[in-house]
C-alpha cells in the first residue's frame, strides 16, 4: 500500500508471527504430548520438542483407547458429520426449489416454519427435544446422531437466495423444449448450484463434525461416541492420572479431518462461512 | 422479491418440502412447546405426576440467587469473550491487510482453528493450564504465581474466556480482513497525501468505515459465547468452582439432566428462546441496514 519499508514493515511481519505462534501454542503443544510417553508428561515440565513415541501413541488411541476404541469413535464422527452436512443440503435445496419455483398454498406458512428454526438452537430446548428422540427410540442410533440436526434454516436460505438470482429465460426456455420442473431441477437447478452446494458442504461438515451437547446426550453407550465427545471420558479425573498421551493423540485425530478440510478447501470454506451469514 | 415465472403442480411442491417440515415440527417447533408446557408445571420428586402452577416456576427463578448469578456469569463471559477475540482478531487482521507478499501464507495460518471443536479446544487449553502437569501453570509457579483454576473461580473464568476467545479469533480475523479489503484505497492515500499518520489514518477512516463488520461480529460473537461454548465449559470446568463458570446453556443441562429438575429447566430454556428471539431480531435488522452503506 503506501509505505513499503521501514520500521512499519518489520512491525507488521513480526505482530503476524507473533500472532501465528500464540494460536498455535496450543496445537504444537498438543502435538508434542501426544509423542511423548506419561512419564514425560506427569514429571513437569512438558518437553518443548516431539518425543520418539508417535507410532505407539496413535495406534493405541485408534486400536484401543481408553474407554473404546478412537478408531469406532472417528468412524461415528464420520459418520455425524456426513450424515448432518448430506441430509441438511438435500432437505434444504428441495424445500428452497418449492419455496422459489411454486406457487401453492401454506408456501409462506412453509417458509415461516422453517424461518423459525433459527430462533430455536438445540442448546434452548435440550430436555424436551431429547424425550422425543427418547420416545423415537433413536437412543445410540445414527439416526439420532443426525435427524434432530438437519433442519437448517440457513441453508433453505441461502439457496432461496442463490435460486432468486438465476435468471427466470432459463426457466422459459426449458419450458419450451418441455422440460417439466424434475427435468428443469435435475438439468439445469443442480449443475449452476454446484458451488454453493460445495461451498455449504464444507461449513456444514465442520459444524456436523464439531457437535458437542447433542452428541453428548443422545449417545449413553461409549461405542456410539462420537470422537469430540468420547475425549472428556478420557481426560483424567481427580483420583487418576489417566493416560495423557492417548488423549493428547485423539485430541490430534480429532482436529486431523475438519482441518484438512479447512486448508484444502480454502477458498470454499471463505465462501460458504461469508454467504450462510448473510 | 419474487420470482415471475413458475411451474405449477399439484402435489410436487408439498412433496418437496415435506422432509424439512416434517423434521422441523418432531424436533424443533413440538419439543420448542414441550419447553413452553413444562415450565408451566412443578413435577414432584418421584417423577411421577406434576401440578400446574402457572408462572411460579419463573417467579422462583427469578428470585433464584444462583440463576441471577448465573446471569451475570453469562454477561462477563460473553462480553470478556467478545472483546479479546474481536480486538486481538483486528489487530492481525490490519496487519494482514498490510501485508503484500505472503498474505496468502498468513491467512491460511490464522483460519484454522475455526475447525477445531470447542471441546477439543477445552482439551488443550485444560493440558496447558492442568495444575499438577501444565506447562503453563508450571512456568506460572516458577515465576511464583500458584495457579489453580480448579479451585479459584476468576482463573477458571479466565480460562474458559481464553480457550472460547482463541477458537474464535480466525472468524473474526477472516471477516475483519473482508471489511477492510472492501475499503477504498484511494481513500486512504488521499488521507496520507495530506499528511495523515498510520493511527490517525485508522482511528478516523478505516475504524469508522469498518464499523457494520463491527457490529455484526459483535451480535454474532455474543450468540457465539451464549450458546456455542457449551463444549469448552464443560471439558474445562463444568461449570464449576462454586459455579463460577456456570453459562446460561450450561445451567440448563446441568438443573434438566444432572439434577432432573424438569420444570425449572424447561422455564430456563423459555427464558433463553427470548434471548435468542432478541438477538435474531437484532441481527436481522442489523444485516438490512447494512446494506444501505
Amino acid at each position: 500500500m503506501v509505505e513499503k519499508r521501514g520500521i512499519g514493515f518489520f512491525l507488521t511481519h513480526a505482530v503476524l508471527i507473533l500472532g501465528i505462534a500464540v494460536v498455535g501454542l496450543p496445537i504444537y503443544l498438543t502435538l508434542v504430548g501426544s509423542t511423548v510417553t506419561q512419564q514425560d508428561i506427569i514429571q513437569p515440565p512438558l518437553p518443548l520438542v516431539p518425543g520418539p513415541h508417535l507410532v505407539k501413541n496413535y495406534s493405541d488411541a485408534l486400536f484401543s483407547g481408553v474407554n473404546v476404541p478412537v478408531m469406532r469413535m472417528l468412524a461415528n464422527s464420520m459418520v455425524m458429520a456426513l450424515g448432518i452436512a448430506i441430509g441438511k443440503i438435500v432437505i434444504s435445496i428441495l424445500s428452497a426449489y418449492a419455496i422459489v419455483y411454486f406457487r401453492f398454498p401454506f408456501r409462506m406458512f412453509a417458509f415461516w416454519t422453517i424461518f423459525i428454526t433459527l430462533m430455536l438452537p438445540v442448546e434452548v430446548r435440550i430436555v424436551p427435544t431429547f424425550e422425543v428422540a427418547a420416545d423415537l427410540g433413536l437412543l445410540n442410533s445414527y439416526a439420532g446422531l443426525t435427524l434432530p440436526l438437519i433442519a437448517s434454516a440457513t441453508a433453505t436460505f441461502l439457496f432461496r437466495q442463490f435460486f432468486l438470482t438465476v435468471p427466470d429465460e432459463l426457466v422459459e426456455a426449458a419450458r419450451i423444449d418441455g422440460a417439466g420442473p424434475v427435468r428443469f431441477f435435475k438439468d439445469i437447478l443442480l449443475p449452476l448450484s454446484r458451488t454453493n452446494i460445495a461451498a455449504l458442504f464444507v461449513i456444514l461438515f465442520i459444524f456436523g463434525w464439531n457437535q458437542y451437547l447433542w452428541p453428548l446426550l443422545i449417545t449413553t453407550e461409549p461405542e456410539m461416541n462420537t470422537i469430540v465427545v468420547g475425549i472428556k471420558q478420557m481426560l483424567p479425573t481427580a483420583d487418576d492420572w489417566g493416560n495423557w498421551p492417548v488423549t493428547m493423540a485423539t485430541a490430534m485425530l480429532a482436529m486431523i479431518p475438519p482441518v484438512f478440510v479447512v486448508v484444502v478447501m480454502q477458498r470454499l470454506f471463505v465462501k460458504g462461512l461469508i454467504e450462510t451469514e448473510k | 422479491m419474487e420470482k415471475r415465472v413458475t411451474f405449477s403442480h399439484k402435489a410436487l411442491p408439498y412433496l418437496l418440502v415435506a422432509p424439512q417440515l416434517v423434521i422441523t415440527f418432531v424436533f424443533f417447533l413440538w419439543p420448542a412447546s414441550q419447553a413452553i408446557w413444562q415450565s408451566l408445571f412443578l413435577p414432584d420428586p418421584f417423577g411421577l405426576s406434576s401440578e400446574f402452577v402457572g408462572l411460579e416456576n419463573f417467579r422462583f427463578l427469578f428470585g433464584d440467587r444462583y440463576y441471577l448469578e448465573s446471569f451475570t456469569t453469562t454477561a462477563i463471559f460473553s462480553l470478556a469473550v467478545t472483546a479479546l477475540s474481536m480486538s486481538s482478531a483486528l489487530l492481525l487482521a490490519v496487519m494482514a491487510d498490510r501485508v503484500i507478499r505472503g498474505a496468502t501464507a498468513y491467512k491460511t495460518l490464522l483460519i484454522w482453528p475455526y475447525a477445531v471443536a470447542p471441546a477439543i479446544a477445552g482439551v488443550m487449553w485444560l493440558f496447558m493450564f492442568n495444575p499438577s502437569i501444565g506447562l503453563i501453570a508450571y512456568y506460572l509457579k516458577f515465576l511464583g504465581y500458584n495457579w489453580n483454576h480448579v479451585l479459584n473461580g476468576g482463573e477458571a473464568m479466565f480460562l474458559v474466556v481464553v480457550a472460547a476467545s482463541w477458537k474464535q479469533i480466525s472468524y473474526n480475523f477472516l471477516f475483519f480482513l473482508a471489511g477492510l479489503q472492501a475499503i477504498p484505497k484511494s481513500l486512504i492515500e488521499a488521507a496520507a497525501i495530506d499528511g495523515a499518520g498510520r493511527t490517525y489514518r485508522f482511528w478516523t477512516i478505516i475504524f469508522p468505515l469498518l464499523s457494520p463488520t463491527t457490529f455484526f461480529l459483535l451480535v454474532v460473537n455474543i450468540v457465539y459465547a451464549f450458546f456455542e461454548t457449551f463444549g469448552i465449559i464443560h471439558t474445562v470446568t463444568a461449570g464449576g468452582p462454586e459455579r463460577s463458570t456456570t453459562i446460561l446453556v450450561y445451567k440448563i443441562y446441568a438443573d434438566g439432566f444432572v439434577g432432573q429438575d424438569l420444570g425449572s429447566s424447561a422455564a430456563q430454556s423459555v427464558i433463553l428462546m427470548v434471548v435468542v428471539a432478541i438477538l435474531t431480531v437484532v441481527q436481522f435488522r442489523f444485516i438490512e441496514r447494512r446494506v444501505h452503506y
